[in-house]
């Protein structure tokens, strides 16, 4: 089971588990993400599967040891699949009351509980309102807990170095990393590496963090431990050979964009407003100059669509990025690719709302925004991402579509995607088959409206002799392209828009059923990131004997052409998101289907168990209404 | 494919065969064929030149102009011009567009396309009213214009076009006036040739909701009178007799109007206008009537180095030098940083 420590049993000194899920949690200046970053590597090193959810807040700072300020990161590992980062924790390492207070109630009972009591003071306990100490005061009881002065033995470890107090504990995160190295067995040398690397220009720093994670992973080595902390192993998972890395959503997506503007032979010009999360793909690509990628870091999203728009007109690939506030912003100019008919990619970073939300947690919620969310008949593609290495490719296809096509594509992340890091096997480039755009040439009978069969306009870029032509948002005569406001021409046009963009689906995969059969009692849809708990739930039910299955919507608009017959194959259809039911009115409005929403928006991804019981209840309602 | 000789285009080479939609008399014309001109007098290649509008009755141009034309939406178009830029560097880039697409809606487009100054040419059609959606005040009417939306006058001060652009730290300020043939096309075609960000206001009647608005200094019979002609080099002298001229007052720190011949002023004291100095072009940009001339022409020409996207593509170059000529290699983009093998 997905988070569980089924199997386990004895191997030598360690303690055999089939899987284990451990979550780092502290205050943000703690350096929690980059500790579970760390364990992360040496994880994927150690060949296990893994899942990661990194969940930090949305103040840079907050107030030290608040509640509000803690930033934590899970990661699920094991000797088999993953693909969730694991409902319930059987390690949480919590670095402050703010922490454990906050991290607590999603450790499984009887599970380990480490905590750093150098915090734990009176002081602390008041920020978080503890009325009294929790070690002592029953709150712990029903767990296991290892409670050391993490502080003071991170001091000691580093006295030598002469560093003040401040910046001695700072090197708490790897003291803390160096005993969780020893507890599962990793080898602390990638950790060493990269801490040379982060701290090359300070020798001293770099010393006192290896040496404080040296001393974690002493004292595992050398202090008595209650028997039933000891040591643990995950056996490694079967995992194909092959070059491996950690990839994020987001390096994945702007690598994807990278690849698709290379096969498809165009430049990118990629103009981004910050915005939480999504500004990390501008980043990402704003490091990438040597690959054909021009940046442009634009005065807001407003003019970052434009731009994008702008450099499509002249024959680059315009790419633009945002999440949902900064989408909403840039809808009109949206609407002018749509009207002009250019390729635009537009990155959704989907996070909580309505208005500023939850800046930093997942949701994925703009699936209205993106499929309808314009003035007018203004359709467009949408695409959604499942996982970072599905992002990739989901990248490169946004790019083919949009290029291919003259249209806005919009591509559909989240939060948990952007932020979460999976091992990836990176692939061999040359052997995708490149998708090289043809620019318009010959004056001969030329139009900017001229189309082929599959109502696609031909694209002439600036700079190109003899086909100077004009465009604009004000509709335009479909035999001249010059602008017209007849009745009948705006209906035609109206149509042209719409059979363009459905005519896609003849160009896209049928949908298939990731598990289950292709009829049956009950099919379980869903898109984005919600893919690991949906597959693990469905497998668990299907391993029982249940008859469901899983099917998961990559091409959210148009959808594959399959879709509505597939879904009328089951008796019922739920559909789990990360919102408040949009796929699901989606599915209802274009089959009708009596499809059925299991909506969750807590900002957190769903469990598997919570999907799994709806599955079991549906089924059994079912059973007993029959 | 044939090779042609390239000939000398006239201005009616770069009209389109599109029916022009403006009002009849509307200062849009004079402007349209003022640009018209000048693009036939710098032989500006109809492939390789932009124009970008917004919207606005300004923003319909490009649809008569014979150049490549981009119709955009209300504001934006300095940021679609960005883009278009900054994707091809070899295009000429106009942005043409109104009071209210320019300093309202798209005010901040057009202060951070000046102050990033990317080479793009932007005509501001000033007629200091909104002609489109029927004759509202605009940013730049002046207080107490009644309007539909202001019936008892308007009770908000205007913004200053060349002192929002000079505010922007705007490297070519220039201005003309839809009447002055005579004058426009130069104009325009010097702001072309800058390189950088260079913005023109162009004076405009709007002849049905704002008609006459400019007559104290735009009208033939005033012109010499009420309009100051800057050229660089030259002393800023205007009148019928050429007689009065613009002296800079160090006591009140600001120019003054003085007569040659009376109250013992010379020639000498008259300011030559120099268009590098930007402290006298701050000055320049906050003459206005009744008490002053209205200055045109050239007020401020001074370019950078180098203008944005000139400085983006360097950036571009530097990072393929690590390529040493060789293609970039996406595979090795991937393999960057930590990675590890999995045996079989």
């Amino acid at each position: 089971m997905e988070g569980g420590t089924a199997g386990a049993r004895a191997r030598g000194d360690r303690r055999e588990i089939e899987s284990a899920v451990i979550r780092f949690a502290g205050d943000s200046g703690d350096g929690m993400q980059l500790t579970g970053t760390q364990f992360t590597q040496a994880t994927a090193i150690a060949r296990n599967e893994l899942a990661t959810f990194p969940d930090f807040p949305a103040e840079i700072r907050a107030p030290v040891g608040t509640t509000f300020g803690v930033s934590a990161y899970q990661i699920n590992f094991g000797a088999r699949t993953i693909k969730t980062a694991g409902d319930d924790l059987d390690v949480l390492v919590a670095m402050n009351p703010a922490a454990l207070k906050t991290n607590l109630k999603d450790v499984k009972r009887g599970g380990l509980v480490i905590v750093d009591i150098g915090e734990f003071t009176d002081k602390n306990f008041r920020k978080v309102n503890y009325a009294s100490n929790p070690l002592e005061d029953g709150t712990l009881d029903g767990y296991k807990s290892l409670r050391i002065d993490m502080s003071r033995l991170t001091l000691e470890s580093v006295a030598q170095f002469g560093l003040g107090q401040k910046d001695g504990l700072r090197c708490k995160n790897m003291w803390a990393l160096g005993l969780i190295y020893w507890m599962y067995g990793r080898d602390p040398q990638v950790t060493v590496d990269w801490l040379k690397v982060r701290f090359a220009k300070n020798q001293t720093l770099a010393d006192a963090n290896i040496a404080a994670l040296k001393a974690g992973h002493a004292f595992g080595e050398t202090a008595e431990m209650p028997a039933e902390v000891g040591q643990i192993l995950v056996p490694a998972a079967p995992i194909r050979p092959g070059l491996y890395r950690a990839l994020t959503g987001t390096e994945a997506v702007a690598w994807g964009l990278v690849t698709g503007a290379h096969l498809a032979r165009l430049p990118m010009v990629f103009a981004g407003y910050p915005i939480t999360p999504a500004s990390a793909l501008l980043h990402v690509l704003a490091g990438l100059k040597e690959y054909d990628v021009l940046t442009f870091q634009a005065e807001d999203e407003i003019a970052a669509a434009c731009a994008a728009i702008g450099a499509s007109y002249a024959g680059a690939l315009g790419v633009t990025s945002s999440s949902g506030p900064g989408v909403a912003l840039k809808t009109e100019a949206i609407g002018l690719a749509i009207a002009t008919e250019l390729p635009l990619v537009i990155v959704n970073s989907q996070r909580g709302g309505p208005s500023t939300g939850l800046p930093t947690k997942t949701e994925q919620s703009d699936l209205y925004q993106s499929v309808w969310g314009r003035n007018a008949d203004a359709p467009l593609v949408v695409l959604a991402a499942h996982s970072p290495g599905d992002a990739f490719e989901v990248a490169i296809e946004s790019v083919r579509i949009a290029a291919h096509y003259m249209t806005p594509v919009i591509l559909l992340t989240d939060g948990y995607i952007a932020n979460a890091s999976e091992p990836w096997q990176i692939p061999d480039l040359s052997k995708l088959a490149p998708f090289p755009v043809k620019f318009r040439e010959n004056p001969e009978g030329f139009h900017p409206f001229l189309r082929d069969e599959r109502l696609v306009r031909n694209w002439a870029k600036p700079g190109t002799p003899g086909l100077q032509h004009r465009i604009g948002g004000i509709e335009k005569d479909y035999n001249s392209g010059n602008i017209s406001y007849e009745p009948e021409n705006h209906q035609k046009m109206t149509d042209v828009r719409r059979n363009r963009i459905l005519g896609i689906a003849k160009d896209i995969p049928l949908q298939k059923v990731e598990a289950g059969n292709a009829k049956g009692r009950l099919a379980v849809v869903g898109w984005g990131s919600t893919y690991g708990p949906i597959s693990r739930a469905v497998d668990r039910c299907r391993a029982d004997g249940l008859d469901v299955s899983h099917i998961h919507l990559r091409h959210i608009w148009p959808l594959p052409r399959n879709l509505g017959d597939l879904l009328k194959g089951f008796d019922q259809v739920i559909v789990p998101e990360m919102n408040d039911g949009q796929l699901v009115t989606l599915l209802r409005a274009q089959y009708l289907v009596p499809a059925q929403g299991l909506n969750k928006v807590t900002g957190k991804p769903f469990k598997i168990s919570e999907i799994e019981s709806a599955i079991r209840d549906r089924l059994a309602t079912r059973q007993a209404a029959e | 494919m044939n090779v042609q000789s390239p000939k000398k285009l006239l201005p009616k080479d770069y009209a389109t065969d599109q029916d022009v939609r403006w009002c009849p008399g509307c200062g849009d014309y004079a402007i349209l064929r003022g640009v018209q001109k000048a693009l036939a007098d710098m032989g500006a290649d109809p492939a390789n030149t932009v124009f970008v509008s917004g919207i606005g009755c300004a923003a319909r141009f490009p649809y008569y102009v014979a150049t490549y034309g981009f119709h955009t939406i209300h504001g934006r178009a300095p940021s679609v011009a960005t883009g278009v830029k900054l994707a091809n560097p070899n295009l000429t880039v106009f942005v043409v567009g109104g009071d209210g697409d320019g300093l309202s809606i798209g005010g901040n487009h057009t202060m951070h396309a000046i102050r990033r100054n990317i080479d793009i040419n932007y005509l501001l059609f000033n007629n200091e009213i909104y002609g489109l959606t029927k004759g509202q005040y605009s940013p730049t009417s002046r207080l107490g214009t009644r309007s539909p939306s202001t019936p008892t006058g308007s009770i908000d001060p205007p913004v200053s076009a060349l002192q929002f652009a000079m505010g922007a730290n705007a490297r070519f300020i220039a201005r003309t006036i839809d009447r002055r043939q005579d004058h426009m096309p130069a104009i325009v075609a010097r702001a072309a040739a800058h390189k950088g960000c260079s913005f023109v206001e162009i004076i405009q009647n709007c002849i049905v909701y704002n008609d006459g608005a400019f007559d104290s200094f735009a009208e033939k019979d005033v012109k010499d009178e009420q309009q100051l002609e800057l050229v660089h080099g030259k002393p800023m002298l205007f009148g019928k007799a050429k007689n009065k001229g613009i002296r800079f007052n160090p006591k009140t720190m600001s120019l003054e109007i003085v007569t040659i011949g009376e109250n013992g002023i010379s020639a000498a004291d008259i300011i030559v206008h120099d268009e590098t100095n930007r402290m006298l072009a701050v000055m320049l940009c906050q003459l206005e009537p009744p008490n002053f001339p209205v200055p045109i022409g050239v007020i401020y020409c001074n370019p950078a180095p180098q203008p944005y996207e000139t400085a983006v593509w360097a950036q571009i170059a530097t990072a393929k030098e690590k390529l040493k000529g060789k293609p970039a290699d996406l595979n090795a983009m991937l393999r960057k940083g930590a990675t590890w093998t999995v045996a079989g």
